[in-house]
């Protein structure tokens, strides 16, 4: 057994099992005392049963859809760490997200959603944004370099996330008070979907994604040593980079698409896991993944609870945890 | 040249001017005191106060929102509370602006301008009746104003006592919502015109303990909560019954909530229902309609 085959035995079923224990806790926890006893307890009707129906309606969405979201941020911040060799970098970086909230800011400012498509109408815009912003960087930084250049990609993406930044101010500087209301609310990110739909809408996309970056970790570690290196080892850097750049553009999509845009998830997790583990992609991808999960549906549970009975944007308790618990982790490591 | 400034032709050119000024002045119907106020009011509320009590020919310029009453469309609009056309305000010379407690900057550029202007936050139910007798003196129609404001404390006093003794329905009061589902909830917490009107009307609201205005209500707060009565509000009209039934059908998952049991969820439409103005009793009558069938 190779050693990077023995520390997989030991590092994915410790951050398997810590998900696993928080995904079976968070849905028990929250603003309400329920009885689990209650909740599974079928001689109850369900119109009766107020601990079932918070479990299964208000909290079991709620949960699935941080794990998704998280794992799914974490990984693809991973994925944009190597690719554009910069420690700095996220899922947001490359103007995708940004791309995202400008579609669903226009689905807001249209009322899409009262005339067009219903409840689906601003994830659909918003998916729909996160595709045509992830066509514009893809196609600049093909054409400008013949391949595909990381430095023209981290220099167009970050130069359109500018652009469509700009953009939602102006869409948010049109819309009327009650509008603008939604549209900074939306940008807060939120995973109280309240419903299973639009998590089973957001799978497949998902799924495919983390396929994708399933393919890539052996890859990775070689990219971050440069093209050359990777090319003398034998890798398709272009197609490689490619794989890398629309697989982690699909997956923040569709995480965006079901959540909105949390913050901190794509750039903490993999740092913290990268402390916690070391740097070999092999390790750090699926260990990244998992406990971006876990780190989500955490913070979650704090932000529904801390101020109960009122609730806090996850993505504040996110950076607010996130952000001393990784500088003290990088202070200790130093 | 002659040492007294009040010779005999000096007069007669005096008297003279002082009849042409006269006459300008009887013509186009101003005098420099009798001059009417020049009002420009950027808070919609504020708006249907003035027209309500009689004040609406001084209303000069509104802001970007207002719609209501109907004669405020063909007034020039000056942005709202984070956009004011401070330029436009100025040139149009107004003797009196109504603007939010906290826009400081366009307070201390009128100031600037010798430019007096009314601060106006949003409040309680009691604001309301204030704020209509406030601007009675500010504009000259303090005798309307005092007969608007009177009307309305007297009908929700009256209100109050017709409910006080009616049952008192634990209440969602919803003010937003994303249309086909139940995210992004927003509720009237315990502050605010919104929940002094549900309790006006007999109501007893489910976020009167946060001290708040609005509230983001997830789902599993209104399945704790359980309400028996959901009233949700809307700005623009929903005329067809088959439209607002597809509005509430969203509520349906939440089974065990009494208010859906009992099918005791209300979607009243209007601008009217939101504005803090001289419309409220009316929306607190609204509320009571539907708390107490």
């Amino acid at each position: 057994m190779t050693s990077v085959r023995r520390r997989l035995t030991v590092v994915v079923p410790a951050f398997g099992l810590l998900t696993f224990a928080v995904l079976l806790v968070a849905p028990t926890l929250g603003s309400t005392p329920i009885s689990l006893r209650r909740v599974f307890d079928s001689s109850i009707a369900w119109d009766d049963n107020v601990d079932a129906q918070i479990f299964f309606v208000a909290r079991l969405p709620r949960v699935l859809a941080g794990a998704l979201v998280g794992s799914t941020l974490a990984a693809a911040g991973v994925v944009m760490q190597a690719l554009l060799r910069n420690p700095l970098a996220t899922p947001f970086t490359l103007g995708v997200s940004a791309a995202a909230a400008l579609g669903a800011m226009a689905a807001i400012a249209l009322h899409l959603d009262a005339t067009f498509l219903g409840a689906a109408a601003i994830p659909a815009a918003c998916f729909g944004g996160a595709m045509v912003g992830t066509t514009i960087v893809y196609f600049l930084a093909t054409r400008v370099s013949g391949g595909l250049s990381t430095n023209v990609l981290l220099l167009a993406g970050v130069t359109l996330n500018t652009f469509f930044s700009a953009l939602i101010t102006f869409v948010q500087y049109l819309v009327d008070p009650a509008d603008w209301y939604r549209t900074a609310r939306w940008l807060l990110g939120n995973l109280d979907v309240s419903s299973y739909t639009p998590i089973l809408a957001s799978v497949p996309l998902i799924g495919i994604a983390l396929l994708l970056f399933a393919l890539l970790p052996r890859t990775l570690n070689l990219l971050t040593l440069g093209d050359d290196v990777a090319s003398g080892r034998g890798v398709d850097v272009a197609t490689a980079q490619r794989i890398a750049f629309l697989s982690a553009s699909l997956a923040t999509g569709a995480a965006i698409s079901l959540a909105g845009p949390i913050g901190f998830i794509g750039i903490v997790v993999p740092h913290l896991v990268r402390l916690l583990v070391g740097s070999d992609h092999r390790i750090v991808l699926p260990a990244a993944t998992l406990f971006g999960a876990a780190f989500l549906v955490s913070c979650d549970l704090i932000a529904r609870t801390i101020m109960s009975p009122i609730e806090l944007p996850v993505g504040i308790v996110t950076a607010m945890i996130g952000g001393p618990f990784f500088l003290w982790l990088l202070v200790r490591k130093a | 040249m002659n040492g007294c400034p009040l010779s005999a032709i000096g007069l007669r050119r005096c008297l003279t001017v002082a009849v042409f000024v006269a006459i300008y002045g009887l013509w186009t119907g101003h005098s420099i005191q009798a001059q009417k106020p020049r009002v420009i009011t950027l808070i919609p509320a504020l708006t249907e106060m003035l027209f309500a009590i009689g004040a609406g020919d001084q209303v000069i310029a509104v802001s970007s929102y207002d719609e209501d009453p109907p004669q405020v469309r063909a007034l020039p609009k000056v942005g709202a509370l984070i956009d004011p056309d401070v330029e436009r305000i100025i040139a149009l010379r107004p003797t009196l602006v109504l603007l939010y407690g906290s826009q400081t900057d366009l307070m201390t550029q009128l100031s600037r301008a010798s430019i007096p202007y009314y601060a106006y936050r949003h409040g309680g139910l009691g604001t309301v009746s204030v704020t209509i007798r406030e601007l009675g003196v500010r504009t000259g129609h303090s005798r309307e104003a005092e007969s608007l404001a009177s009307d309305i404390d007297r009908r929700l006093a009256a209100l109050r006592q017709r409910t006080a003794a009616l049952k008192k329905p634990r209440t969602l009061l919803v003010f937003g919502r994303e249309r086909g589902s139940l995210r992004n909830i927003y509720a009237s917490g315990g502050r605010g015109f919104l929940h002094d009107m549900l309790e006006a009307a007999g109501g007893v609201n489910v976020f009167a303990a946060v001290q708040a205005e609005s509230v983001q209500a997830s789902t599993e707060m209104i399945l704790a909560q359980k309400p028996d009565v959901i009233i949700e509000l809307r700005s623009t009209e929903i005329p067809a019954e088959n439209q607002r039934a597809a509005e509430l059908s969203s509520w349906k998952v939440l089974g065990s909530v009494p208010a859906v049991r009992s099918n005791r969820i209300h979607l009243l439409s209007g601008r009217w229902l939101v504005v803090p103005g001289p419309r409220v009793a009316d929306g607190a009558e609204a509320f009571a309609r539907v708390l107490h069938r």
